[in-house]
């Protein structure tokens, strides 16, 4: 029997106690800041915190967030949703992704539409589960539509590197990856940034280490901290970016110590270079980034189901709705209630921008609930 | 609201009630139905029907012949009445094992004693394969009513709010077993009948406002249909709410919340403060019904909205869950 259970992960990061604390320390710090100072939230596991949470019911007016662009549901652009309607409707073709992807409606409609109209898409937790399916179904070919940053890249690595072991005949990738660092540049260098500093999304830090973010604070005069999931993590990174502030310091802190490194983990990462190279990515919202995606290598052609099915797959790039301003709100520059048809047209039962989607997303978070008290 | 149908809105929550409002009710509009109830008043007796469709048919806690019984007996108990008369409706496919289907029906007529309730009506259908997925089951309920005036549609701020055991048993067991997680040998299905814990409150004067339980749609889709029925705030305090920690566990694995997950044998109670303590104390005295708690309050602040509170002084709306979450629960 394991020592480890599953409430070990979260006991005493729930703590009421010392999540009132620091909420006492964070007031009094935050008084000797010379000026108000705007957070940076990359992942959008720290949105959902934030809101689900109510973290900022415990903050000083002086401290502000800005949510930024790490979904990747959210940030998948209109035509890659595209792709994976259209090979969902393609003759003997399982389509596997992970959960929320099922509901982002595309031009013709979702994968749930798709499937409502006969497409077999499913959802699974992990992307070796399709393993099962394709032997379950070897007439069927299986496509894993694979998203996520670099926390999920090394698991789609991890199947391919199956598929290949094993000679498995019937299962090919459609990769969507993307890493973290690139966007968070492209956000730094416009013009109109508020951004003073950013909590650093830590799961990609287990992968790829703490070392990615060295640049921030180096280079672009920012603080971070990478910061847990957990209200107390959060609490505690808002404090040592605080801190930062008020002692005049600029530098790269780990919150997240218990499972962040400065290398991490070094075996995902020859993993996911083995399988994986740096190609450019269209961001929704963001647009074209230079090397901010992660595509199949040339060599495993045979297994890229967007080189396969290049024919059918269309490739025009299609732009958000005129009155969505989800871009704006993956830059950080416009908060949800903000938008004209936040809440009305635009609900996560009739998303029409991304960022409603996903719980991840900023929009749904907002929506879902509501700091209105 | 989509041209086709899709697997949220068989969710129990928002898309579900959209679905209900747009085509049912708009073809069958009249007064009972239109109460939203648990089961239809009709003068002194309480009617209801529900259909089962789960997969796996058995699991952890139960199988759909016990859930079959549970779920519409249930509604009965839930508008204060004694389950008396059921029928039982099956649709089979073709091939499937006689041996199971016994094994199904004697669930079913052992829960039938436990409510004290009889078949008297029933139908078989089979159809070739393909045609449906193993068995389906629909049961149709009468019910003689014992406590009258329960009803979604009169909570005050008299009232307190009650969950008779841990939740969300249900939802996670059902989850675990189609994505065959091993992870915890003591998490079962909650399926259960309620009539005895209705009629235990009823027997010792507990003067009841209303009763739900909470199936699809989770304890958080109850709160938010009292809160609209009876144009009141619910004000929930998230530590008192109870969940066991395996529940917790698959929650924070997969994602939910446990408030928005299926239940079968869990109920939310709204009664006059002055009972909550005699009610709490009698629904102890289940073995299911340790954790039993008050859990919230009645108020004006946000009216039709549900608040849930957290221990260190922050609160959110809490929503009736949309999307697709679990299909093929009940």
């Amino acid at each position: 029997m394991s020592s480890l259970e599953l409430k070990d992960l979260y006991d005493g990061f729930r703590d009421p106690e010392v999540i009132k604390g620091y909420q006492k320390v964070i007031a009094t710090d935050a008084q000797k800041l010379p000026h108000t100072i705007n957070i940076m939230e990359v992942c959008g596991g720290h949105t959902h915190t934030i809101m689900k949470y109510g973290i900022l019911q415990l903050l000083p007016k002086n401290i502000q967030f800005v949510h930024g662009p790490g979904c990747p549901v959210c940030i998948m652009p209109k035509e890659r949703i595209d792709h994976a309607y259209v090979l969902s409707m393609q003759e003997n073709v399982i389509l596997v992704t992970l959960g929320d992807m099922i509901k982002v409606p595309g031009s013709n409609g979702s994968l749930q539409d798709a499937r409502a109209k006969g497409a077999d898409v499913r959802f699974v937790y992990s992307p070796l589960d399709c393993l099962k399916i394709a032997k379950e179904n070897p007439d069927k070919t299986i496509i894993f539509f694979a998203i996520g940053f670099e926390t999920t890249t090394p698991m789609t690595a991890a199947l391919l590197e199956t598929v290949i072991r094993q000679d498995v005949k019937n299962i090919l990738l459609h990769v969507n990856h993307v890493t973290v660092p690139e966007p968070m540049r492209v956000l730094i260098s416009d013009e109109s940034c508020i951004i003073d500093a950013f909590l650093g999304p830590s799961h990609v830090s287990v992968i790829s280490g703490s070392k990615i973010y060295e640049e921030f604070p180096r280079d672009w005069g920012k603080p971070i901290v990478v910061s847990g999931f957990e209200p107390v993590d959060v609490m505690q990174s808002i404090s040592m970016i605080v801190k930062q502030f008020i002692e005049g310091r600029c530098e790269l802190e780990v919150e997240y110590n218990r499972a962040v490194t400065r290398e991490g983990n070094t075996k995902a990462q020859a993993m996911m270079d083995k399988y994986f190279q740096k190609v450019d990515f269209r961001w929704r919202g963001l647009g074209d980034i230079v090397q901010s995606g992660l595509g199949l290598r040339d060599e495993y052609d045979r297994y890229n189901a967007e080189k396969i099915y290049d024919a059918i797959l269309p490739k025009e790039e299609i732009d958000d709705h005129k009155l969505c301003i989800c871009g704006d709100i993956l830059k950080g520059k416009a908060t949800p209630p903000q938008c004209s048809i936040f809440g009305t047209a635009c609900k996560p039962t009739s998303p029409v921008g991304s960022c409603m989607v996903s719980s991840e997303g900023a929009c749904a978070a907002y929506y879902k609930y509501g700091n209105l008290i | 609201m989509t041209k086709t149908i899709t697997l949220a809105q068989g969710n129990g929550g928002e898309e579900n009630n959209e679905l209900i409002k747009k085509v049912f009710y708009k073809a069958f509009a009249n007064e009972i139905l239109e109460r939203s109830e648990d089961a239809a008043v009709i003068g002194n007796l309480a009617m209801t029907t529900d259909s089962f469709t789960v997969s796996p048919l058995f699991f952890a806690g139960a199988d759909i012949g016990k859930l079959a019984v549970c779920g519409t007996c249930n509604d009965l108990a839930m508008m204060g009445a004694v389950p008396k008369y059921l029928t039982c409706s099956v649709i089979i496919e073709e091939g499937f094992e006689v041996a199971l289907l016994e094994r199904i029906v004697e669930s079913m007529r052992k829960e039938l004693a436990i409510n004290g309730a009889v078949v008297v009506s029933g139908d078989t259908k089979v159809v070739p394969r393909g045609s449906v997925d193993k068995i389906f089951i629909n049961t149709t309920g009468l019910g003689e009513i014992v406590q009258e005036g329960i009803s979604s549609n009169n909570i005050t701020q008299e009232d307190i709010i009650l969950i008779n055991r841990d939740i969300g048993c249900h939802g996670a067991t059902i989850f675990a077993a189609r994505e065959g997680m091993e992870m915890s040998s003591t998490l079962s299905s909650d399926c259960n009948s309620l009539y005895p814990q209705v009629k235990a409150l009823m027997d010792a004067g507990v003067k009841i406002t209303a009763m739900r339980d909470a199936t699809r749609g989770g304890v958080a889709a109850v709160l938010n249909e009292w809160a609209k029925q009876s144009n009141v705030c619910i004000e929930v305090e998230e530590e008192k709410i109870p969940v066991s920690d395996e529940v917790k566990g698959i929650c924070e694995m997969l994602g939910f919340e446990a408030t928005a997950l299926a239940n079968e044998g869990t109920f939310v109670l709204a009664i006059k403060k002055e009972n909550a303590q005699k009610a709490v104390g009698i629904l102890k005295g289940f073995e299911m019904c340790a954790m039993a708690s008050a859990v919230g309050e009645v108020s004006q602040k946000y009216p039709k909205k549900v608040i849930l509170k957290s221990a260190w002084g922050t609160s959110r709306f809490l929503e009736t869950p949309s999307g697709e979450l679990l299909p093929r629960i009940c």
